[in-house]
């Protein structure tokens, strides 16, 4: 394993081969107008073309509970639901979701009572260093809204898009079980 | 409106004292989204946004480096290099000078920070990193630690060596004899919140910086050398960490250490804040290591003399490998009495990033070696592992001595496991599966019972110190502050609750406030699983300080007995009267008693030479044992994990909910360790598992079907720690040691447990096939 001890000269290249060539490294003049409801409240943003949901949201909306945990789709932190359904904000261009309904983790309590998913993750203490915590609940909700927490190999199966790496899977499991029935039950 | 007028005066008890469930503080934070981290601090006006150029070559001189159009590129405004940092270009945590914040004229690693990009966006930081023109003249390069010499390696810092007894001699005498070597991959801390720092300049050459860091005291120092100027420059806080697990022990510098330069540079606030591949390439990770072992033992199981050779990845530089390579030594007997024994340790040079702390510090790595030692001898006895484990359990009274002479005084793994072995009815399962087996051809079930016992405190004498700063405000209320730092574990409310219990207030009248270097200097890592029992004891000082000073005011004023004031929830007992705790801090403050101290501990008792290899490392150990149930596909080598029963020890718990928490995610993360979390470097030295799509993370799906988790109620701490109460960060992660070895369990049962598996780690399913189609080769040859 070891590289020819000749010079060999390598010239900068993209930082890892699997990435994308190197694009321009200019700014566009375009901006596009966003429109969208956040949590019940309209909202428009002038962005980029290429700024995602979840940085519309953090950088620009001001709302950082939504996490970035590694901005590849890969990781949960940044779900938040968009027109009822579950979405990973990452993954998605704001100017994709012009005239959608996005609710954050921020827009789940109100009139000063939490959400029961958030009850019951404060029940089971579901979370150790929190982090993942908002994407947790968001992707929950939308389990349970999807009918897929009826069986706790149900909650696994369709909570394993969101990673935990502080491990508290069996408070998050016991949380969602809990939510799910005193939603059922509302 | 006084809030203590809801104060309950009359209850027995407070609400939120030691030895009670308590949530974590931040509880209702975390599920509203309002809990900040350093990324969701509002930037001050103007913040800038760095990235980092990374090499892209292992080990080669840099030729030529052409940065223009990086600088030239929209956004940016400025670029550093090495000849840019004003003070060391260094951020070595022990002193060895081997680690540049830059790289220097040469690299050594793929993914090695080369320069600093600071841009008006993170975008635009981002693009320009691109455009750079590196030239690189490239050498040899090793990446793997089986490449190294073995006669004569290089190594990054000295290594150590462990011996009672002439292990040589007694394993060449003895009836029987078993020698081999294990390979144990090493793992990615994939804290869910990436390394980020967020440098604000101040006046004359003050920098504040707010840093992911386990180690705020560190990264001052660090920030300080780097950038030429006293400590006393530079504050360092952090409120909490989106996870740690050791890689924000040293890891963090770094990023604070630019950020600060640049910050300083410009006259802007800096933030820093990689991407995840970027932090998955650039920073470093457990260490993998090589371990040969041999053994010498009897005809009855009992382990006679064993030797050890840990080699460890370290990477490019020490970082902490020093003291992670000496805990893997440390650990190479978990639980079980080597009458004679020799441990030398390998600390090797590689190109690859520096590797270094990581939950267990190589104490994990030193324990798998033990128990494959165990593995060999049970299989060449033809007997079930766990009565060889129980064979070879440190006594109490005699083989109670470790490798490193210390004597072990708290013994009790032995009732751990018979508890775990009848609460998880290991025997009529054991005999179960070898039914199932029989009648199942393809898959294949396993189980196994490993024990553990880990020495709690830091090797380095000196680190086992630390500091809290307790205010006592007139209305009553506490403002708490210590070095430990949160990064999920539970450390902020555990303290809290020692110093509730210790003024008998309330757990919401004491506010837990952010770790910085200001309030509290000269601080410990919070690491080693030390931050309950140093900065518990330490606020518990601090308090004890107040209280006192409170009590001689009492006395004096009242002409009361000093045994005659007690302290009783949210009120204070002078002789026959009760008064508020708040009326008593009110008549103390108009008396001018001053209210607020700086309290310290150190632990005692312990001591290290390491040059003789002797002493007292450790002031305890915590002890634990799992119980895991394993099925196998021997046809694809997919398995899952059937079930998996735990019985650990906290000594009498500060708050059992926690301390549960750590178990199970321990539990989890060093299962992922051990069985489907690889690190992969190409033949070219690049680690191509830098994200979560190639490098696979335990989800909700993998957890044990049925996961019974118990802390036992009956031990205590043998010594006079904090309420009695034992460290729980690290311990419980090597519980996972119990799926490798059902899992090897499962696979030696396709040559009918005739043949040892010797199923090295991560146990991928890939390896656990090539492990089975290896047994049936074996047992069809002979
Ligand atoms: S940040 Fe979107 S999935 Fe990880
Ligand atoms: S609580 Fe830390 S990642 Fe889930």
């Amino acid at each position: 394993m070891t590289a020819d001890a000749s010079s060999v000269s390598t010239p900068w290249m993209a930082l890892r081969d699997t990435d994308r060539p190197a694009e321009p490294a200019t700014r566009p003049d375009t901006v596009v107008a966003v429109d969208f409801i956040v949590n019940g409240k309209p909202c428009r943003l002038e962005l980029d073309p290429r700024t995602t949901l979840l940085d519309a949201l953090r950088d620009h909306v001001g709302l950082t509970g939504t996490k970035k945990g590694c901005d590849h789709g890969q990781c949960g932190a940044c779900t938040v639901i968009v027109n009822g359904r579950r979405t990973l904000s990452c993954l998605s261009f704001a100017q994709m979701n012009d005239r959608d309904e996005i609710t954050t983790v921020e827009g789940l309590a109100s009139d000063g009572r939490l959400h029961p998913v958030q009850q019951a993750f404060i029940d089971h203490d579901a979370f150790q260093c929190g982090y993942c915590t908002p994407g947790q609940i968001m992707s929950a909700i939308g389990c349970i809204s999807e009918g897929h927490a009826e069986t706790d190999a149900d909650i696994r199966e369709y909570m394993s898009g969101n990673i935990c790496r502080c491990a508290a899977y069996p408070n998050i499991v016991a949380a969602i079980r809990q939510a799910r029935d005193e939603m059922e039950r509302a | 409106m006084n809030k203590h007028a809801a104060l309950d005066l009359k209850s027995s008890r407070i609400a939120g004292g030691i030895h009670t469930d308590q949530r974590h503080d931040s509880a209702h934070k975390h599920v509203t989204g309002t809990a900040v981290y350093i990324d969701d601090m509002p930037e001050p006006a103007g913040t800038l946004h760095g990235c980092l150029g990374l090499s892209t070559a292992t080990h080669a001189t840099i030729r030529s480096m052409d940065l223009s159009a990086v600088r030239a590129a929209p956004g940016v405004v400025d670029v550093l290099t090495a000849k840019d940092i004003p003070g060391e270009n260094d951020i070595s945590p022990t002193g060895r000078h081997d680690e540049p914040v830059l790289a220097d004229g040469k690299v050594q690693f793929y993914g090695q920070p080369v320069f600093c990009v600071i841009a008006r966006t993170r975008e635009e930081a981002r693009r320009a990193c691109r455009l750079a023109k590196i030239e690189y003249d490239e050498h040899p390069f090793i990446t793997d630690a089986a490449e190294a010499d073995p006669k004569n390696p290089k190594l990054v810092t000295e290594p150590l060596t462990l011996k009672r007894g002439d292990a040589a001699a007694t394993i060449a005498r003895a009836p029987r004899r078993v020698k081999g070597q294990m390979r144990v991959g090493g793992q990615d801390h994939f804290y869910l919140e990436g390394q980020i720092a967020l440098a604000v300049p101040g006046e004359d050459r003050d920098v504040t910086v707010y840093s992911s860091t386990q180690h705020p005291s560190e990264v001052q120092h660090m920030v300080a050398h780097v950038l030429g100027v006293p400590n006393h420059a530079v504050t360092v806080e952090i409120r909490r960490m989106g996870g740690g697990f050791g890689g924000k022990e040293t890891q963090g510098n770094q990023f604070a250490a630019l950020a600060a330069v640049a910050a300083k540079r410009t006259g802007k606030a800096v933030k820093i804040r990689p991407d995840r591949d970027d932090d998955m390439t650039a920073t470093g990770k457990r260490h993998d290591f090589l371990i040969d072992y041999e053994a010498g033992y009897d005809d009855e199981g009992n382990i006679l003399g064993a030797e050890f050779r840990y080699a460890a990845r370290c990477g490019f530089s020490a970082d902490l490998s020093g003291a992670v390579t000496d805990r893997a030594l440390f650990h190479c007997d978990n639980a079980y009495y080597y009458p004679a024994v020799r441990a030398v340790s390998a600390p090797l040079y590689t190109n690859t990033v520096s590797n270094t702390a990581f939950r267990g510090f190589g104490g994990p790595q030193g324990m798998v070696g033990a128990e494959r030692i165990i593995d060999e001898v049970a299989f060449a006895l033809g007997k079930d592992p766990l009565e060889i484990r129980r064979r070879n359990f440190y006594g109490t009274d005699t083989r109670n001595v470790t490798p490193y002479h210390q004597t072990v005084e708290d013994n009790i793994i032995g009732r751990i496991v018979d508890e775990l072995e009848k609460s998880s009815d290991y025997q009529r399962r054991r005999r179960q599966i070898a039914a199932f087996n029989a009648n199942s051809d393809v898959v294949k079930r396993g189980i196994a019972l490993t024990p553990l016992k880990f020495g709690i405190s830091f090797t380095a004498t000196q680190f086992n110190q630390a500091g809290a700063l307790v205010h006592v405000y007139t209305d009553g209320s506490v403002h708490l502050n210590h070095g430990g730092t949160e990064m999920g574990q539970g450390l902020y409310v555990k303290v809290a609750q020692v110093v509730a219990e210790e003024f008998q207030i309330d757990l919401d009248q004491v506010k837990i406030t952010a770790t910085t270097t200001a309030k509290v200097p000269n601080t410990s890592a919070t690491a080693a699983s030390s931050g309950s029992d140093l900065n518990g004891m330490a606020a518990q000082n601090a308090a004890r300080q107040i209280k006192d000073r409170l009590i001689d005011f009492a006395s004096e004023t009242h002409g009361v007995a000093k045994d005659q004031i007690l302290f009783l929830p949210n009120r204070v007992r002078i002789g026959n009267q009760e008064i508020p705790f708040v009326e008593l801090v009110k008549q103390a403050y108009n008396a001018r008693v001053q209210l607020s101290a700086a309290g310290f501990y150190k632990t005692p008792k312990i001591h290290w030479d390491r040059e003789k290899g002797s002493g007292h490392p450790f002031y305890y150990f915590a002890y634990g044992a799992a119980c895991a149930e394993v099925s196998v596909d021997t046809l694809t080598g997919e398995y899952m994990v059937e079930r998996a029963d735990i019985l650990h020890e906290t000594g009498r718990s500060l708050n059992r909910a926690i301390d549960l928490g750590q178990i199970e995610g321990g539990f989890i993360q060093g299962m992922g360790w051990l069985t489907t979390e690889e690190l992969w470097w190409d033949g070219k030295g690049r680690l191509r598992t830098h994200a979560p799509s190639t490098y696979k993370i335990p989800l909700a799906s993998d957890r044990p079907k049925i996961f019974n988790v118990t802390l036992a109620d009956w031990p205590e701490a043998h010594e006079p720690t904090i309420h009695r109460s034992k460290a729980v960060g690290e311990p419980p992660f090597m519980l996972a040691m119990s799926v490798l070895h059902a899992l090897s369990d499962a696979v030696a049962s396709v040559a009918d447990h005739k043949v040892c598996p010797c199923l090295d780690a991560p146990a991928t399913p890939e390896r656990v096939l090539m492990t089975i189609e290896r047994l049936r080769k074996t047992r069809a040859e002979h």
